[in-house]
């Protein structure tokens, strides 16, 4: 990764571009260019969203299996709660431009700093969900559970874990949706995902299709990933749904 | 009918059989407590009775109970189940064996009914068939439709959900129940309700129960025996529910079942059980469904509230065809009290003649 963002796309159009390709949209620098958005999906905007998708999924995935056991252990162990709460809320709160520059040193500019980055932020949010989940699990099904003779790790994985369900997802749909607006900016180490076309957007001055499509695809996505996690969480949580009067 | 194949299939007595429960010299103190929470308890409680644990609180009647199914340590003593030791069990599997019902239920919000009451047969690795039909079996025995297999506990009422907490229960047919304050959070109606209902059980599954309560005419109702408890577990009266109203150990029992422990005595009697006076000649004009009129299945406690609304005149009891057996009259329900408190104390280590239902 030598190149800098700067000169990230040359598939972008450069301003003003009166080449033979380009409409009078573009030219009179109209506000919106269909015409432009389908001859850069292919080679400019596709690219960016799928790598924006894997990289966000990648971030919570890693996220959520690193919470997951944070949060089990402080489920177990009460006292692991404080300090894993004061390392990921520090974490949570290094601005994410000085997090990736203290990463570049010993990382490197390629995808390490950039999902150790996006990582780093969904610890906090999803270790809290996932052990409050698992807290509010009433104490009688708890007993109940127990007197049936249930072994610890069978009131975890039958009991615990399910009820837990409707908080850790909520966890998730914050942690996906802040790891996707995040993910914008992590074209400043590592040129990839949908902050590609925002960064070359914003040097191409009254051209605003660009900044508009680019932009309009991160809120996009990070709404189907928030409305994807409702499905989820309705079609495995059918008793969360059901109540009587 | 899937029933049909399996091994509970035959009604009533396919039952396992209950367990005699004996509590050895048991005694709980949890750590940095100079005073035990349970002192020296010993008592058995006959396979098929339900013994109540009751006491004020601090009593230690759930701490009791909750040692029995080693869900809190025991700390010197013994509990034998069926002649077992519960010390030489892996306290899980014997979980198992054991029904447990508690006063918040504690049904799994995430299961269905059916799911919630195959529970420990589940825990017991039981085939799905056998599952399966034995869900169905239990709704049938608690008087659930088969539709509410389906439901979430959300979706019950108060009354429906204890019924599949007992349900779920009795799923893996236990030797022995531990019910602690199973209806106490349900309305006084209901609760008689879920008691009536509780006793027909008892009829037909004849388990060995321990039924903690604080309530002692919850106790009285369902107990064959009745364990009270004073501060600090130590055990101040273990006898019928008749002895201990008749026959108080010591002032701390006569106050505890209070002062119309008279009363709660004519509540055990049936009117029948009374002598009667012939109404031959005696009364000419008495029809059969005047309004001093009572069946003979009355509790004498009811049939003397009539008596006294009704002016202290005798009334006409009746059978169930409406025939009438006699007069019963104020003098015969003295000679009762007089006639039970004369009787001497019995012995409180042996078990009744015969059972009070």
């Amino acid at each position: 990764m030598t190149l800098g963002p700067l000169a990230a796309s040359a598939a972008g159009p450069v301003i003003p571009n009166f080449a033979a390709q380009s409409s009078s949209c573009e030219i009179h620098n109209r506000l919106f260019c269909a015409g432009w958005v389908s001859r850069n999906w292919g080679p400019v905007l596709w690219p960016a969203l799928r790598q924006h998708i894997v990289l966000a999924l990648v971030a919570v995935a890693i996220g959520f299996v690193i919470s997951m056991a944070l949060g089990l252990a402080a489920h177990r162990y009460g006292w692991l709660e404080r300090p894993t709460l004061l390392v990921t809320t520090t974490l949570y709160t290094i601005p994410a431009l000085a997090l990736f520059k203290l990463l570049v040193a010993p990382v490197g500019l390629n995808v390490f700093t950039a999902e150790i980055a996006l990582v780093s932020y969904t610890l906090l949010i999803l270790f809290r969900n996932i052990l409050a989940g698992l807290r509010a699990v009433p104490a009688e099904v708890l007993d109940a559970a127990e007197g049936a003779g249930m072994s610890r790790t069978q009131t975890l994985l039958r009991v615990e874990l399910p009820l837990a369900l409707p908080a850790i997802v909520a966890g998730l749909r914050i942690a996906i949706v802040t790891i996707i607006a995040l993910a914008t900016i992590v074209y400043v180490v590592y040129n990839r995902g949908l902050g590609v076309p925002i960064h070359t957007a914003l040097g191409e001055g009254p051209f605003k299709t660009e900044l508009i499509v680019a932009g309009g695809l991160a809120i996009a996505l990070a709404l189907v990933a928030d409305g994807l996690l409702v499905i989820a969480q309705r079609l495995l949580t059918p008793w969360a749904r059901t109540r009587t009067g | 009918m899937k029933i049909a194949d399996t091994a509970h299939s035959e009604g009533p007595s396919a039952f396992a059989q209950a367990a005699q429960l004996e509590l050895r010299n048991v005694s709980k103190r949890y750590p940095g407590q100079r005073e035990p929470a349970i002192r020296d308890l010993s008592l058995t409680v006959a396979a098929g009775d339900v013994c109540v644990l009751v006491g004020p609180s601090g009593s230690g009647k759930t701490t009791a109970m909750r040692l029995i199914n080693r869900m809190i340590p025991i700390t010197s003593g013994d509990i034998l189940l069926g002649g077992r030791s519960v010390l030489e069990r892996e306290p899980r599997h014997l979980r198992r064996e054991i029904g447990y019902v508690i006063q918040q239920v504690g049904l799994f919000p995430h299961q269905t009914v059916g799911e919630n009451i195959a529970t420990v047969p589940r825990l017991l690795g039981w085939p799905k068939d056998r599952i399966a039909a034995r869900v169905q079996e239990l709704l049938e025995l608690i008087g659930l439709d088969q539709e509410m297999t389906r439901r979430y506990p959300a979706q019950l009422s108060g009354g429906q959900r204890q019924r599949v907490g007992v349900a779920r229960a009795l799923a893996a047919d236990p030797p022995l129940m531990l019910m602690d304050e199973p209806f106490g959070a349900i309305d006084p109606i209901n609760r008689a309700r879920l008691q009536d209902e509780f006793l027909r059980l008892q009829e037909k599954v004849k388990k060995t129960v321990v039924f903690v309560t604080h309530d002692i005419d919850e106790a009285i109702k369902m107990g064959d025996r009745i364990a009270i408890l004073r501060e600090g577990g130590v055990l101040a009266q273990y006898d019928t529910p008749r002895e201990i109203l008749t026959h108080p150990a010591d002032e701390f029992v006569a106050e505890f079942v209070g002062a119309d422990r008279g009363l709660k005595r004519l509540a055990l009697t049936k009117v029948a059980e009374l002598k009667l006076t012939e109404p031959n000649g005696l009364r000419p004009d008495l029809r059969a469904d005047g309004a001093r009129r009572v069946s003979a299945e009355t509790s004498v406690r009811d049939a003397l509230s009539l008596m006294l609304t009704e002016g202290g005149e005798p009334l006409t009891v009746v059978d169930g065809d409406g025939r009438v057996e006699g007069l019963l009259t104020l003098g015969a329900i003295e000679q009762l009290l007089s006639d039970e408190a004369a009787e001497p104390a019995e012995d409180a280590a042996e078990p009744r003649p015969e059972g009070r239902r």
